[in-house]
């Protein structure tokens, strides 16, 4: 029973951790499976999000801090909005002057503008406390929730060992919950878009984009309104992970996880399914914490079982391009 | 006044870092022009032949090979031999990479092609990675001092003066071929339109061999120099350059290789240089709103033409 409990804490984890993944894979199919921009500066908007979150809803700076401004204890919700709209607006700007272009330059902008928010998060310490990052960040409801199964758990102390383990996790699996509605919300958001008109130029521009500017369409205002919203959402999964995991560093935010991770999961469970990209990331996280796991047994050390797990997904990348584009989740030729 | 008495110092060194950006440069741009994408894994490409590089260089001193130092450089006979052959393993390694996935994607559009070449970035990266280590490796762990230019208040080291020699040397050696050469110009042609050239009876698929073979090879030279030039490489190598090349490809106006020469000169000056104003740490991003400038000014670059 042990065992099993323990199983189940380990899969609440993962799954808090695969569905902030699923929105920032949502956020990515808006960008690139619905209107086709070549997005590869994800990390950047993910750690803009986090950072803009932490920043709003943290506590002032500490005596050990470095940092001097910022921590101003609002609400989660406030937080989750401030993310989403930092995040909108450096889209709006890095958009403007190269959504007209090729999506190579789109691309390469984008390792630029996260390359530039990763230098500003370790240089800028004044407001983001330099490589030691911001700590402390309130996780929501977590005071009233923890005290409320501190009590329940001392009036039953008669219960098996094995319930206690699963009692004691019960703010695990209200950020579940959390992070669940919140990938459904976007989901069915994203659902109704999809299917409106405004997505049905979306994908007219990914597939022809002087044959949808011919029918009168401003495919550059709806390029622009895609990255952002997409951005959005990315910021809005930034505000998950940092009110979860409670602490956000320059370092948090590596190009691996932050871009490479998320592009494997959407092109695995099919770019332009909303539900593929939901799916390729529980897939895609699924194998890269199993891997873990299965690395340990390895004669490699730490670092060796990392690059190894790496070279892993980039093989499965590759198989997927060259053998089912459209992804593994979906029939058929690609759209 | 200290700021501006630092700046024919920051020149050389910008033209020294610039020399390097070029070289990669040019294979970006090649890649880019001949085979219509832009390839991400290129930084890498450059960090798997300063890797090759260091492991022929231990492998020809386990052999017991000299590696007394020529005249005033750092290194002798074994670590010229190891960068020669280097160049050769880093072409094959870009040509098989090509045999293995890119030729199974010929017909795919651009951007999967981009998202594939990121996959070798990682792959590539991670093997160096996995192989070496991610700590710091040194060629030769030797300290070269800098030697006074007479008459111009700046200091230069032997070494630097070997890199910029190499790097006149590969660059006029690349204009010779895509000018004077029959595979240059197929090359030149291919560049301009894959399907007309086709239809004239140029193999396409050997144009897109030697696009690998050079681009692999330049792309070794600037990672062996920016070796010889850091004094260590790490497996992150190519990636921490990876924005300034493509910076100076677009600048240069993507797709023209001698944009990318012109572009890796304006680039790795201006970084250099601005590090007499703004804080070194912020180095990584004059690269990226150079770019941005470029791309709202005139996207087509310095030497693009309109497409």
């Amino acid at each position: 029973m042990e065992l099993f409990v323990g199983v189940i804490n380990y899969l609440v984890f993962f799954a808090i951790t695969a569905g902030t993944y699923g929105i920032l894979a949502l956020g990515l199919n808006l960008q690139w499976g619905l209107t086709g921009l070549f997005n590869i500066g994800i990390a950047g908007f993910y750690a803009l999000g986090a950072y803009a979150s932490a920043l709003v809803c943290g506590p002032l700076p500490s005596a050990w801090d470095s940092r001097v401004f910022g921590g101003f204890g609002m609400p989660f919700p406030v937080g989750l909005l401030a993310a989403a709209v930092v995040c909108g607006v450096v889209a709006l700007l890095i958009g403007i002057p190269t959504l007209r272009l090729k999506a190579d330059y789109l691309g390469i902008a984008t390792i630029g503008i996260a390359e530039t928010i990763r230098l500003v998060l370790k240089n800028e310490s004044w407001l983001t406390n330099g490589v030691w990052g911001l700590q402390q960040i309130p996780s929501p409801l977590y005071d009233p929730i923890h005290k409320g199964v501190g009590a329940l758990l001392r009036g039953h102390a008669d219960w098996p060992s094995w319930a206690h383990d699963l009692t004691s996790q019960a703010y695990n699996w209200f950020y579940l919950i959390l992070v669940l509605c919140a990938l459904l919300s976007l989901y069915f958001i994203m659902q109704r878009l999809t299917s409106s008109p405004w997505g049905r130029v979306a994908r007219a521009i990914r597939e022809d984009e002087s044959a949808a500017a011919m029918c009168g369409k401003n495919t550059f205002s709806f390029r622009l309104q895609s990255l952002v919203l997409g951005a959005m959402m990315m910021g809005i999964g930034g505000s998950l992970y940092a009110h979860y995991a409670r602490f956000v560093s320059p370092s948090s935010f590596e190009p691996l996880y932050g871009t490479f991770l998320i592009w494997v999961m959407l092109v695995l469970g099919g770019s332009g399914s909303n539900k593929g990209a939901i799916w390729g990331s529980f897939v895609v996280w699924g194998i890269w914490a199993g891997t873990d796991f299965l690395t340990r047994y390895f004669p490699v050390t730490a670092t060796q079982a990392a690059s190894l797990r790496i070279i892993v997904v980039a093989v499965l990348l590759e198989l997927v391009l060259v053998w089912r584009p459209q992804g593994l989740f979906r029939r058929g030729p690609s759209h | 006044m200290d700021a501006l008495s630092r700046i024919p110092q920051l020149l050389v060194y910008g033209v020294i870092s610039g020399s390097i950006l070029a070289l990669g440069g040019i294979g970006v741009s090649l890649t880019y022009s001949i085979l219509g994408f832009s390839n991400f894994a290129h930084g890498d490409i450059m960090a798997l032949g300063a890797y090759l590089a260091l492991g022929l260089l231990a492998l020809f001193t386990g052999l017991g090979l000299s590696n007394t130092p020529f005249g005033p450089l750092s290194f002798g006979f074994s670590f010229t031999l190891s960068f020669a052959l280097a160049l050769g393993l880093t072409a094959l390694a870009a040509v098989l990479i090509d045999r293995i996935l890119y030729k199974r994607l010929r017909h795919a559009t651009s951007v999967i092609l981009m998202i594939a070449s990121i996959g070798v970035a990682l792959g590539l990266r991670n093997v160096l990675q996995f192989c070496w280590g991610p700590q710091p490796q040194y060629y030769i762990e030797k300290i070269q001092l800098a030697i006074a230019v007479p008459g111009l208040g700046v200091r230069i080291k032997p070494d630097e003066v070997f890199i910029i020699l190499v790097a006149v040397i590969v660059v006029t050696f690349v204009h010779y071929f895509l000018r004077h050469t029959k595979m240059g110009k197929a090359m030149r042609a291919a560049a301009d339109n894959m399907a007309l050239a086709r239809v004239s009876g140029i193999n396409t698929e050997r144009v897109i061999l030697w696009t690998w073979v050079i681009g692999g090879a330049l792309a070794a030279t600037a990672g062996i120099l920016a070796g010889i030039e850091n004094k260590f490489i790490t497996p992150e190598l190519g990636w921490q350059m990876l924005l300034s090349v493509f910076a100076a490809v677009i600048l240069g106006g993507l797709g023209n290789p001698y944009g990318a020469i012109l572009g890796g000169i304006v680039i790795g000056v201006s970084e250099e240089v601005s590090t007499a104003f703004i804080p070194t740490g912020y180095k990584p991003a004059v690269a990226f709103v150079i770019m941005i400038l470029m791309l709202l000014i005139k996207p087509t670059g310095l030497l693009g033409r309109r497409r």
